[in-house]
Parts: C-alpha cells; structure tokens; sequence
C-alpha cells in the first residue's frame, strides 16, 4: 500500500516535472462562474502541474481579445463570446484546428457541428444552456384553475383567459443594459423553429433568406401578438422594454402574482433564488418546455453553450483541452453552476437540483437542436441590429420598417 | 521670452509621450478608415459614404449636436455658478465634495445609480425608481424614461452627463475664481457695484479665458461622450452618440475601417474650436 | 438686527446652493441607501421608503462583507495605487514643463503644436489600443506597469498641457521680467514662481488625472491583462458581478469602497484652492 502510494507519488512528480509549462486562458466569466472555473482549473493543476493562468476581462471580452490578437499576443486559449465570433477568429487564421487533439465522439454532433468552419473543428462546448422553457410558479398557475400547455393554443387560451380575468399572464424583461434586447431574439429565434422549420432557421442564420422573408416576418408578429398587448405582458410594453431581464421572473412569485408565465433559459433560476431566496426551487419553481407552433416542425430546442478556443499549439494547451472536455471537468463545473453538460458521459448526479437535471433530460432528448441564431450571426446583426429591431418593434416602430433596417445591416455585415 | 532652442528642453518628454501614444496611432487609424473591416482591402473612401449615409450614424449625429448644445450649457452654467457663489458660504468645502463626488464614480456605478432614478414599474407596483415615485405621487402614470424618443430619454441621458461633469467645470473654475485677487472686487464693490455688475465687469471678463479651456473641453467630451450611453442603452430607442457607434464597430463587430472612420470624423468636427482657442490665446498673449 | 437682514440678503445664496446640493446628492445618496439593504428588498420598494421606517428595514453589511472580504482585495488596492500615484505625478511634470515652454517662449510653430495638443484631446483612447500594444509588445512592455505608467500619461497630457498652458498663460509678464532682472534662469523662474503661484490648477489637475487613472477599467486590461496579480481595484470590482449582471447589487458597496480614494485626495488638496496666492506674489 505503502509502495504503491510511493510509486504513484513519483509517477505524479515525474509527470509534473515534465509538463512545468503554463498556460494562460482569457475568459469572459465573473463572479460565481468565475470561482466555478477557477475549481476546474485548480482541478487540472494538480493532476497535472500545469499552471492555468486565468484572465478574467468580463463583458469587454470581444474587444480586448481582437486587440490583443491584432497586437501579436493572444492568450493561448480563450472563451469564445459566441461562435460567430469563433468563425471570425478562424477567418483571420488565428485558431487552431481542436479535432486531432481532443475525443470529439464524446459530444453530441449538434455541439462539434456548431464549432466547425470548412469541415474543421476549432472549439469545444464545455457546457450549454436551454433556452426552450417557460417558467411559472405552480401554486399560482394552478389556483387558476389552469396547468402547462403542450400546444400553442394552449398557450395562447392560458395568456387569453387570465387577460380576461384582468390578470397578467406574462413577464417579459427585454432591458440587459449594452445588450438590451436579447431576451425578444431568443423569443422570435423559439418561434422561427417552430414556424419555418430548421432548414429555414438555417438559411435565416446565414443570411440566404432576407430579413423581410414572410417567415421571419411571420415570427416577428407571433412574439408581437403576445409582447405587444399591452394586457398580456407586466407593464405592457414600457414594462417589457424598461424591465431587466433578470428582475422580470421575480413578480411570479409575489404575492399576489403580477404575472404567470415567463420564458427564459435555464440560467434565470439564480435570478429567481436571489430575487426571492425564501422559496423552495425543487418546489416552487417549474417550467414546461415552449410548446410546438405548426405541428410539422414538432418541439425543437433553442440553445447556447460556452465554447472555448486555442489559439496556439502547445503540449499544455493540448492537455488543458483534453481536460476541460472530459467528464470530470465538466462535472466540476456544471455541478458548481447548473448549467447543462455536453459531455455524453458526464454522469447525472452532478446536477444541483432537480430542475437542473430536467433540463439536462430534456436537452438529450432533442429530436432538433438550434444554436441561438443570433450568436451566430455576425455581431453587427446577432448583437446589434437584431437586439435593436426588437427593441423598436417593441416600442412600436412598424414591422416593415424595423425588418428593412436589419436587413439593410445585414448587407453590410454579411458582404456581398 | 526668446532664449534659442532650449524650449525644446521642455517639450521633448511630452513631444515623446504624445507622439507615441496619440500622434503615431492617429496616422495609422487614418489609414486605416480607407481600409475594409479587417484592414486588408482598400475601398478609398467607402467607409466615410457609410458613416455619413447609414441611418443610425445620422441620429447619431442628431443626438451629438443635442448633446453639445444642453450639456455643455448646463455643466458650465451650473460649473460658473457654483464657482462663485460657494466662495461667499463658510460650508464650501462640503458641497463642493457633493457636487465632485459623482466625478469619483466609475462609469459602471453611475449606471446603477442612475437605475434607482429612472427604473419603470408599473402603475400597479410599488415604484422602485425615484422620477416614478414623484410622478406616481402626483398622481401621473409611470413613464419609460430611457424609452421615450426622441426628447424624454436623450435629455434622461444628457442629465446624467450634467450630474458628473458640472463637479470638473465647478472645480476648474473655482480655481481660477480663487486667482480674483480680493481688492479687485473689494474696489469694484466700493465703487458702488451691486453683485451683478461686479459679476459681469469684473470675474466674467477675469475668467474669461478659463471659461473658454472648460467650454472647449466640455464640447471634446461631448464628442467622445459613449461610456453613459453604453451602459445605460447602447443607443436603442435612438439615443445613439458617434462615439458609441465608433465603439461597438470597433470593440463589437469588428469593422476597424468604420470605426477609424468616425474616429477620423470626430477629430475633424473638433477643428474649428480649435482654431478659436488659437485665436483667443494669441489675444491674450497680445494684451499681458 | 443688521445681521439679520444681512442673512436675508444672503437667503437667496443658501437656497440656490443648497438645493443644488440636494438635487445632486440624491442619487448618490440612494446608491449608499441600497448599499446597506439586501438583494430582494431593492427590487420590493424604493430606497426612500427604507429612511421612512429606519427600524423596519433589514439593514445588512452583507454587500460590503461580500465586497471587501473577497480574495485579492488587498493586492488590488496596492496596485490601484502602483498604477494612479507614479501615473499622476509624472503626467504633472511633464505637461507642467510644456506648458511652461508653450505660454511662455517664443519660436516657430508655436501656436500650431498647441492646436496639435488640444486636438489631441479627441482621439479616442480605443483606437490607440492595438498600434500601441504592437510597440509594447516590441518593447517587452505589455503586461508590466511601466508600459501602464506610460500609457496613462500619454492618454492624460494633452488635457493636463491644455489646463496648466491656460494658467500659465494668464500670468503677469511684469513677474517675469523683475524675476529675470534678478538673475533668475528660465528654469529657475519655473520653479520658484510659475510652480507655486499655480498650486491651485495643479491640485485640481492632480485629482482629475489620479480619478481617471483609478477608475480606468480597459487601459489596465489591455495593456495589463486581467490577472489576479496584476489586476486594479476596478478589474476586481467587475469580477464580482457574474457575466449575465448576477448580483448586481453587489456594485452598490463596490462602488463606495472604490470611491473613498478619489474621495480623500479631493479633500486632502482642497486647502489648496485658496484665495490670494497671485495677489500675494505680486506684492511681493
């Protein structure tokens, strides 16, 4: 027992003393998901005795990450913001090709199809979130005598039905401050899905149908037939456009409730705890899964995930991929968050809580999965004139004119 | 004062310092505008068609000048006032550090402060955000003060600027009220000047040439002015400045030949000020 | 009697500055309110309503707790300070000596290179980014103070020349030329009379380049990275809050630990701006 713990002892030591490198990772995470990296990468120093030198640059990430390329020193990995922003990278031949490093069939192919450029693959999802749900709080769904809806009519005779009764049915939150409106781009990217099919979705994201396509039109006027009613949403549209996107969920859980249903991704719970820290979330909390529109198109699922790249190629960074990719890490860190694993191994168990777990369920289970389209556009339209339409449609700019300013972006940025 | 070139003595270190973080990097931001987003394809002028053509850079363009006009009215007038009036009251140093402290506040801070004036509750809610509560205790309904174009929600941003920067014109100015040598207005005052003469014949033609250095620099920072609007709304609801196009071009989307464009634009907007600062300068010199 | 109605006639005065006071304390004043109260309570009601009912109210140090115990606190203030006082002083030397050099010495080109420095004010310091960090990576610079340090004053100059020329400028041509009478050099006469008559805009120039410096969050991580060891008071203060805004309450005690600096150095040079120091050098 003795001998074995020596020899492992040394055999720890020899590998340590021949991988003294270091490598440095630039992340746009911070607080909790910052300390919930930092166990991973403490994780991986010790079994390995690389040291992970991490930088922290929060929201500023896209652009210190472009200059500190531009200027010749890159980290040698980096969080990508979104993978329209990994495909940029690749244009400028900046990254390296992640395929022959790491065991790609541990993932589903949804996640290595999303970071492929030209048939090569240049980043690994580490984790993802699902942004198909709508969350209610049961006790107060239930006193109304209604229960979750599995189809859109459903849906639609929920929201009518306690518009009647002169309650509110929804909370929206579309304020994000610099990044206000992303929360209406996940509603019409849910609904695109469910209308036009993912074949379209697909033509949509890059730009080879235009933005005053009926389809995309035709999902725009479905979110603005619930997020435009003034009696449907908390606030009416002031209140959706003036509201924060975290703060939004809270009234579901007052009481009386201000409103009922409220879509969002599996990341708003820890708003919904610290808003209200007196409620049981197993109990208290639930969602059902945004119900199908146009019954050809079934259920798809809208997500997004946390994609990390290299940008040199070195035996630690190779080392440092393999881990970040593997069962462990990914236990470590989506068991410390709730996010979701894309690791096909990663056991279960990990999962904080119930609903966490669910979801984990629900997102293997899924027939058709999309990346949110609007981090896979380029960022002029996917975090520009996207998040900006929406923001106006809302405030009652007509459709017409709000889809002709996208697209008119849009030429500009996709190029000729 | 004529002494050869030892002036030059004194201008190297900062002659070094400005050329190598400002000069150097000006010529290659305007090269840079005639190039395509990722600064390998010429396009010669294409990037100034675009940013003086697209619709957002024209509101943009819009709100600057409103901008310009109201906050560089306001930070001054308010910078003079203040100036003069906290000389005559024995409780100066403490409302001076009032009027300074939003100065010390990170741009971030001033976002979540300015959250707990302007934030929109509904009318059925208890208002959380202080502009809603009076409205809602007067008996009007809530409004969406960042909402609200084109007037409501620039002037809401614009008075943010005015709370930070009133406290640098107020300081800048004090100091030099302070340099009003005592019997200057003492005279004037014995000469049987009420206050408004003396403020008039006496400290407006004193300060004259500081007024000038505050308004100058007031009017560059409304040019370069981004950092409210950013965190506040990034420019939605046409609330959009030039400088905050100018960042999410470059820090965003990638595109360094429009941002180097409008980088370029806004140096050339600030020409003609610097053309009358020129001027006053040599008519002070004329006169000492 | 006469007091009074001199209170009176001074009434006009206190009410104008002291409701401006008021007017501008109020959001700050909300920010220290919300500051001391927990997350839910400042999404249920206003901050007001907590002065209301001062016993009813849940008042926490759970903000400044979270803020000041997190680890590398300390480090961070050290390099706050690392970075702003070495950056404040030297931007001060230098644009003292050229300003002195531009309001008071005559040669070619003068007036050009003063329209050159104030139009400098404009550049926006982004565009400067990558050229810049091209150099310093040349110049085995980037991710070490110096590189800040330089960086920094070159940002900060063109105002700093512009404030100082503008004083320097004003003052009396009469002092020089007694000073030059005496024997006095160029250099000496900086020194000894364009120095200490300009203690109050050098003051008010020290505060404004220390609180850029402090508060600045992307100069710092451009050019020295977000590293723990390296990483300023703001770098640390935006880790706090997750990505998505989680916790942004938590900015409200951020944002008074970061101000107490600034805060104390503007009150620390206030016995600075007093009346009388020109009048008093002229008679002398």
């Amino acid at each position: 027992m003795v001998k074995r713990l020596a020899v492992g002892l040394l055999l720890v030591g020899l590998v340590a003393g021949l991988a003294q490198g270091a490598v440095t990772i630039m992340v746009l995470w911070s607080g909790a998901e910052l300390e919930a990296f930092q166990k991973v990468t403490a994780a991986f120093q010790a079994k390995t005795g690389i040291t992970v030198r991490v930088e922290s640059v929060g929201r500023e990430l896209p652009g210190i990450l472009a200059t500190r390329l531009a200027a010749g020193n890159p980290p040698d990995l980096a969080a990508m913001p979104n993978p329209g922003q990994m495909a940029e990278f690749v244009a400028r031949g900046a990254l390296i090709p992640v395929g022959g490093i790491v065991d790609l069939t541990q993932f589903p192919k949804a996640f290595v199809d999303l970071a492929t450029v030209d048939g090569k693959v240049y980043g690994i999802f580490i984790s993802a979130d699902l942004k198909s749900l709508v969350w209610y709080n049961p006790d107060a769904l239930y006193a109304e005598g209604l229960a979750p809806a599995h189809t859109w009519n459903e849906l639609l005779y929920i929201t009518e039905t306690l518009a009647a009764r002169g309650k509110t049915p929804w909370a929206v939150g579309l304020e994000s401050g610099a990044a206000s409106g992303w929360p209406g781009t996940d509603w019409i990217e849910d609904i695109m899905l469910r209308t036009a099919g993912p074949e379209l979705y697909d033509k949509w994201v890059n730009h080879e149908i235009p933005w005053t396509h009926p389809a995309v039109k035709r999902a725009f006027e479905l979110f603005g037939a619930i997020v435009r009613n003034e009696a449907y949403v908390y606030g009416g549209t002031t209140g959706a456009l003036s509201i924060n996107f975290g703060d939004s969920p809270a009234v579901l859980w007052d009481k009386p409730a201000g409103a009922y249903l409220h879509r969002q991704a599996t990341f708003i719970k820890s708003f919904i705890a610290g808003a209200h820290p007196e409620l049981d979330l197993d109990r208290d909390v639930a969602f059902f899964v945004f119900p199908p529109i146009d019954p050809k198109w079934g259920t798809p699922l809208l997500g997004a995930g946390d994609l990390i790249s290299a940008f040199r190629d070195t035996l630690e960074v190779r080392s440092f991929l393999q881990y970040l990719a593997s069962p462990e890490a990914q236990g470590i860190w989506c068991g410390a968050l709730g996010k979701l694993a894309t690791n096909v191994n990663v056991d279960p168990g990990i999962y904080p809580d119930k609903l966490t777990a669910e979801a984990a369920e629900i997102l293997k289970g899924a027939e058709i999965f999309r990346f949110d389209a609007s981090d896979l556009m380029p960022a002029a339209v996917g975090s520009g004139a996207f998040w900006k339409g929406v923001l106006d449609y809302v405030s009652g700019v007509p459709l017409d004119r709000v889809l002709a300013d996208i697209e008119a972006a849009a030429r500009a940025a996709y190029g000729p | 004062m004529n002494m050869g070139r030892v002036h030059w003595l004194y201008l190297a270190p900062a002659l070094l310092m400005l050329g190598l973080f400002l000069i150097y990097p000006t010529a290659e931001t305007v090269r840079l505008s005639f190039y395509g987003p990722r600064s390998d394809v010429f396009v010669g002028f294409q990037n100034y068609v675009q940013a003086f053509t697209s619709q957002p850079m024209l509101i943009a363009f819009r709100n600057n000048l409103l901008w310009l006009v109201v906050f560089t009215l306001f930070t001054v007038g308010m910078g003079l006032l203040l100036a003069v009036l906290l000389d005559r009251v024995r409780y100066e140093t403490v409302i001076k550090s009032v009027i300074f402290l939003p100065m010390a506040i990170s741009y971030v801070a001033a976002g979540v402060i300015w959250r707990f004036v302007y934030t929109f509750r509904p009318a059925v809610a208890p208002q959380i955000g202080l502009l809603n509560a009076i409205v809602v205790a007067l008996g009007g309904n809530p409004i969406g003060w960042l909402i609200e174009r084109p007037w409501v929600n620039n002037l809401a941003l614009i008075a943010v600027g005015v709370w930070v920067w009133t406290g640098f014109c107020m300081v800048i100015l004090s100091a030099a009220y302070k340099g009003i040598p005592k019997e200057m207005l003492e005279a004037a005052r014995i000469d049987g000047a009420n206050e408004w003469q003396v403020f008039l014949h006496v400290t407006i033609p004193f300060l004259k040439s500081t007024l000038a250095v505050v308004t100058t620099t007031m009017i560059v920072f409304v040019l370069k002015v981004f950092d409210i609007v950013y965190v506040m709304t990034n420019g939605a609801y046409d609330t959009d400045v030039i400088a905050n196009r100018m960042y999410n071009e470059m820090f965003y989307f990638y595109n360094y030949g429009l941002a180097s464009a409008i980088a370029v634009i806004l140096f050339l907007a600030i020409i003609p000020f610097l053309v009358i600062n020129v001027r006053r300068f040599r008519a002070q010199e004329a006169v000492r | 009697m006469r007091r009074w109605r001199q209170l009176l006639k001074r009434l006009p005065v206190h009410l104008v500055v002291i409701t401006l006071a008021a007017i501008w304390l109020t959001p700050s004043l909300g920010l220290l309110v919300s500051s001391f109260r927990p997350r839910q309570d400042l999404l249920a009601s206003g901050w007001w309503t907590a002065l209301g009912r001062p016993f009813a109210t849940q008042w926490t140090l759970a903000n400044y707790r979270q803020v000041l115990l997190r680890e590398g606190m300390g480090r961070a203030f050290l390099n706050s300070f690392i970075i702003t006082v070495p950056t404040t002083l030297i931007t001060l030397g230098i644009a003292a000596l050229a300003a002195y050099a531009l309001a008071w010495m005559n040669f070619r080109g003068r007036q050009l290179l003063l329209m050159t420095v104030i139009g400098l004010i404009v550049i926006p310091l982004q565009m400067t980014l990558i050229p810049v960090l091209r150099m310093f990576n040349a110049l085995k610079l980037s991710g070490t103070f110096p590189g800040v340090w330089l960086a920094h004053t070159g940002y900060g100059l063109p105002l700093m020349i512009y404030l100082l020329r503008n004083f320097f400028g004003a003052l009396p041509r009469e002092l020089f030329e007694s000073a030059f009478i005496d024997g006095a050099s160029p250099f000496t006469a900086f020194l000894r009379l364009v120095l200490p008559l300009s203690v109050p805009v050098l003051a008010s120039a020290a505060i404004f380049q220390f609180l850029w410096v402090w508060n600045d969050l992307l100069v710092s991580l451009v050019y020295l990275g977000g590293f723990a060891r390296v990483a300023p008071l703001t770098v640390q203060l935006s880790n706090l809050v997750g990505s998505r805004g989680q916790d942004w309450h938590l900015l409200t005690a951020a944002a008074f630990v970061s101000m107490i600096v600034p805060m104390i150095v503007f009150f620390s040079l206030q016995r600075y701006f007093v009346r009388g120091i020109l009048a008093g050098a002229l008679k002398g």
